[in-house]
């Protein structure tokens, strides 16, 4: 049985930055694992550890810095993984949802998995909607949001349960293969013991572009601009209260005590 | 020009998100010169359609086709429906549902798809607006097309005024039934247990900024001090440090305290629809932008474990 898990390296934003052109200044962003995908990730090798001949391979739409993250899912249990990346790739400003979906099609086309784990969303642009456009191009299955997971690889069958809003969640049985989108609280992801970091550095990562994957240029093609970004203006009018801990938190505390709190 | 909204329902209600995609789905008909269409799949439809009659809604189409919601037939229908209505906006909602099927009904019918939209605008072309990187920015995307799916996200329209004389009639799809690959076999609540949060008069609610489970002693001991009951973000419960029943937000419980203090908690949007009704609200955070104090009526802008125990202490804690 073979698991392909979609890993994105976000960019995540520091609390103060400055905002260049369309994007938020490269000196106020870090990147790093995304945080649905840890948990898809841990809930594929979780997968590999519970069955035998499981493979596990990662995924991703990435430049050359992704790699670092793509060693840490390697670290955690993945068994290798695949870089997508090329010159032309670099010069989209939006890589939407369609687009990424195509690409991470031609490889799964290429591997075939009897399952693939994306997460429910990246922290970063938050579309949601890869992992089911993907499903809908590949022409399997789907189940988006899924915060529980029993595999029964023998019956062809995932039984998720879907987490809808309200703490009601959704039982659901989908056929194999399916795109799953993992929902964050499926797992307890794992850190990556010191052999697993060592063992993640001679795994097999393969870089495949555009050509390598059989597409060109015209899979990169979206009627989608993006066009500006600014700081949404703040419609807080909140009273902050300035000065020592001392200070702030005895004028915090008249205001609880007005409100009858701790009386 | 036609735009299509589709409502959303579970166990037998309609849910309020329906009245919302009416109330955006006249702004963007408005704009646009358009007629406002809004369709139902499934559920007691025509109890739905019926009450889909609202202000500002032209005609309510209804799909009777199984009791919830199914994304095999959802995007089968919707498929149908967009064939035959032939929309040039399809708006459905940014919701845990909608997730599990806009996508595919946008591949399907070869649709630009622009996703958790707060707000659009219709000047010739369509621009959406969306938030990025956790709400710290709010981006434009134009829609380089003349049709599009968008998703809506919950709680940014006002509802449809009720009224409205619409008319509603049944609308025959075939489903095949051989591409329903997935079974929905039924609904666990799972935020039950021994502490009712929705049922507090002060929260004192924590989030990632905590750390770690060992941290939440100080939030205790506040709470203890203050008499409130402890409730947590969404990080905090995936961690396992704190129950389900404990859970604020989107897919936890909403909550409407006389009090709620937000210790370590950024505001994230799926955070903030479960407590925004609180009379006040208060933040402790160590990140001015954090999109909590936009809606908190105060503030301080500290490090938590200084602030937390100095206030336990302001209590005789």
């Amino acid at each position: 049985m073979k698991v392909l898990v979609t890993v994105t390296d976000v960019a995540v934003v520091d609390d103060e930055f400055e905002i260049d052109g369309l994007d938020v200044d490269d000196r106020y962003l870090t990147y790093e694992l995304n945080e649905w995908d840890d948990y898809a990730v841990e809930e594929a090798v979780q997968i590999a550890e519970d069955g035998t001949d499981v493979e596990v391979v990662t995924v991703t739409v990435g430049p050359e810095r992704a790699e670092e993250t793509i060693r840490k899912a390697l670290a955690k249990g993945a068994d290798r993984a695949v870089r997508v990346w090329d010159d032309a790739i670099a010069e989209r400003e939006l890589l939407d949802a369609e687009t990424k979906a195509s690409l991470l099609a031609a490889v799964a086309r290429e591997e075939e998995p009897d399952l693939v784990l994306s997460g429910v969303q990246s922290g970063d642009d938050s579309f949601a909607a890869t992992g089911v456009t993907l499903a809908e191009k590949l022409g399997v299955e789907w189940a988006a949001v899924v915060n529980r997971l029993g595999l029964d690889a023998a019956a062809g069958v995932a039984s998720v349960h879907r987490e809808l809003e309200g703490g009601v969640e959704e039982l659901t049985d989908v056929e194999l293969p399916a795109v799953l989108t993992i929902q964050t609280g499926i797992n307890e992801p794992r850190y990556a013991s010191l052999r697993g970091i060592r063992q993640a550095q001679n795994k097999p990562l393969d870089v495949q572009t555009l050509a390598d994957l059989g597409l060109d240029e015209s899979a990169l093609e979206t009627p989608l601009r993006w066009t500006a970004t600014y700081e949404p203006e703040t419609e807080g009018e909140a009273t902050v209260f300035e000065g020592g801990v001392d200070e702030t938190t005895g004028e915090l505390a008249a205001v609880l005590r007005d409100a009858g709190v701790g009386q | 020009m036609t735009v299509l909204a589709v409502a959303e329902h579970r166990r037998g209600e309609l849910r309020d998100v329906s009245h919302e995609l009416a109330g955006a789905g006249r702004e963007l008909a408005d704009a646009t010169g358009s007629e406002l269409h809004l369709a139902v799949v499934g559920g007691d439809a025509e109890s739905f359609g019926e009450q889909l009659v609202r202000e500002g809604v032209d005609a309510v189409h209804t799909v009777d086709h199984g009791e919830e919601f199914n994304h095999d037939v959802a995007v089968q229908a919707v498929e149908q429906l967009a064939d035959g209505l032939a929309p040039d906006y399809l708006l459905l909602p940014h919701t845990v549902n909608g997730l599990d099927y806009a996508p595919a009904v946008a591949e399907r019918l070869d649709l630009p798809l622009v996703t958790d939209a707060v707000g659009m605008e219709a000047d010739g072309t369509l621009e959406v607006t969306r938030e990025m990187y956790g709400s710290k920015v709010e981006t434009t995307i134009e829609v380089e097309a003349d049709r599009a799916v968008v998703t809506l996200r919950p709680a940014e329209w006002p509802q449809a005024p009720t009224g409205g004389d619409a008319t509603v009639e049944p609308f025959d799809v075939s489903i095949d039934e051989s591409a329903v690959r997935s079974t929905v076999s039924g609904f666990e609540e799972v935020a039950g247990g021994d502490v009712d949060i929705s049922e507090a008069d002060v929260l004192v609610s924590v989030g990632r900024g905590i750390e770690e489970e060992d941290n939440l002693d100080i939030i205790w001991d506040l709470a203890e001090a203050l008499d409130a009951t402890v409730s947590a973000s969404r990080p905090v419960v995936d961690s396992g440090w704190l129950p389900k029943n404990r859970q604020v937000g989107q897919s936890g419980k909403v909550v409407t305290p006389d009090v709620y203090i937000a210790i370590g908690i950024s505001g994230a949007v799926q955070h903030v629809a479960g407590m925004k009704g609180a009379d006040t609200i208060i933040a402790i955070n160590t990140d001015p932008n954090a999109p909590i104090f936009d809606i908190a009526d105060y503030g301080i802008v500290d490090d938590l474990f200084e602030v937390v125990p100095a206030l336990t202490e302001q209590f005789g804690g």
